[in-house]
């Protein structure tokens, strides 16, 4: 895919104190820095280096990618919430640019 | 009558394989394909009349669970970011014509309902069966006046992805009955059968003969191409139909025929039929 381009999925509403399933998605094609091209030069690397994501500024969930994990990285993993708020990801390329999303819930 | 008898001891040797399965797990497994735990997509089915196999089975039901879990859930297959992709160019103008595909076709989603069901289909014009990448290069040339894509060009498999999708688990159904469409699919038969290359494999030794069996490291399926453009955790990409015909023939070690020649769009109308009935899996997820 030629655009990173992130897909993230939270529920809407959730009651206080549920735990939630949070799950997101980059295209990315997570150039490992190992492969050569025809001429038998390096492909040089460029991944999705950071993952992370915030709840209303407070870190809920951060990782550190590595060359081996594959294409379009697929990350899912859960959240308290207690109040209603806005979660926001980021993603962090080789090349500096910074992929964002961000999604609101409703806690009632 | 040799291939019936080849074919009848060939399904001794199945029975006798599958009583050691659980050991080795071989054969498809007995899961059910249901999309985000909605939607159930017809995997095993009966075969059309004249079909050589007692059950027409899916792909997916040879692949590891992991591999199954991945498709479904339509979240985490990474093919939708194609279908999304898909999207975006069917709504974008292109060619002198100042025209996109959703221009012609306004009621998008009316009109694609079943289309990626039912092609191949037979082309008056061209005097041949047309497939989606066909099609869609008609359009573009004749409508849009835009350059055709290229075999395997990026946009080409996003855009035959979106179009296929919207068809998810109709029936796979090809209409022999138009133009010479019987004769494309007895030539894509009898291309089926035949022995090629330096390992003197036809695709009946291994998805017919074998299919539920290991090669190597690979669980051989029937071959099916409900889910096709599929995407593959090996290439982490999208993979067309006639890329994967043209591997399947070049690990055979034969010489292979280009992409939407004569003779691979026969076989594509004949293993189309194979798979009838099953629901079409488009972005199917695969080894």
């Amino acid at each position: 895919m030629a655009n990173p381009k992130p897909r993230v999925k939270v529920p809407k509403k959730a009651s206080k104190g549920e735990v939630i399933t949070i799950k997101t998605l980059i295209s990315h094609p997570m150039e490992s820095g190992q492969r050569k091209d025809k001429e038998g030069n390096l492909v040089p690397r460029q991944i999705i280096n950071t993952f992370k994501c915030e709840f209303d500024g407070q870190l809920v969930f951060e990782c550190d990618m590595d060359p081996a994990v594959s294409a379009n990285p697929y990350m899912e993993f859960n959240a308290k919430v207690e109040n209603s708020g806005t979660f926001k990801f980021t993603w962090v390329d080789d090349d500096g640019s910074v992929y964002e999303s961000e999604k609101k819930i409703t806690v009632e | 009558m040799a291939r019936s008898n080849r074919l009848s001891l060939a399904a001794g040797v199945a029975l006798v394989l599958g009583a050691h399965s659980a050991a080795f797990a071989g054969g498809p497994s007995d899961d059910k394909l249901v999309i985000d735990g909605e939607m159930e997509i017809m995997t095993r089915v009966a075969p059309p009349e004249g079909h050589p196999l007692d059950e027409v089975i899916s792909g997916w039901h040879y692949r590891t669970e992991e591999t199954r879990d991945l498709e479904a859930d339509s979240f985490q297959n990474p093919g939708m970011l194609y279908v999304e992709r898909g999207e975006e160019i069917w709504n974008t103008v292109e060619g002198d014509a100042g025209k996109s595909c959703a221009s012609c076709h306004e009621d998008g989603e009316e009109f694609l309902k079943g289309i990626g069901a039912n092609y191949p289909k037979w082309n008056a014009d061209a005097g041949k069966p047309f497939n989606i990448e066909l099609q869609i290069n008609q359009c573009r040339e004749e409508n849009m006046q835009a350059k055709p894509y290229k075999f395997d060009a990026a946009d080409q498999k996003a855009l035959t992805t979106f179009i296929k999708h919207q068809s998810i688990g109709m029936p796979v159904e090809v209409d022999l009955t138009e133009g010479d469409m019987k004769a494309w699919w007895d030539k894509g038969e009898e291309l089926y059968y035949t022995r090629t290359g330096q390992l003197n494999l036809s695709c009946a030794t291994c998805h017919e003969d074998y299919n539920g069996n290991y090669i190597r490291a690979d669980h051989l399926s029937q071959g099916n191409v409900n889910g096709f453009p599929t995407y593959r955790l090996k290439q982490s990409a999208m993979v067309s139909l006639h890329n994967r015909f043209r591997g399947c023939i070049r690990d055979t070690r034969a010489a292979f025929p280009p992409a939407f020649s004569d003779d691979l769009m026969a076989l594509e109308v004949y293993v189309t039929w194979r798979g009838s009935g099953l629901g079409v899996e488009t972005p199917a997820v695969r080894q």
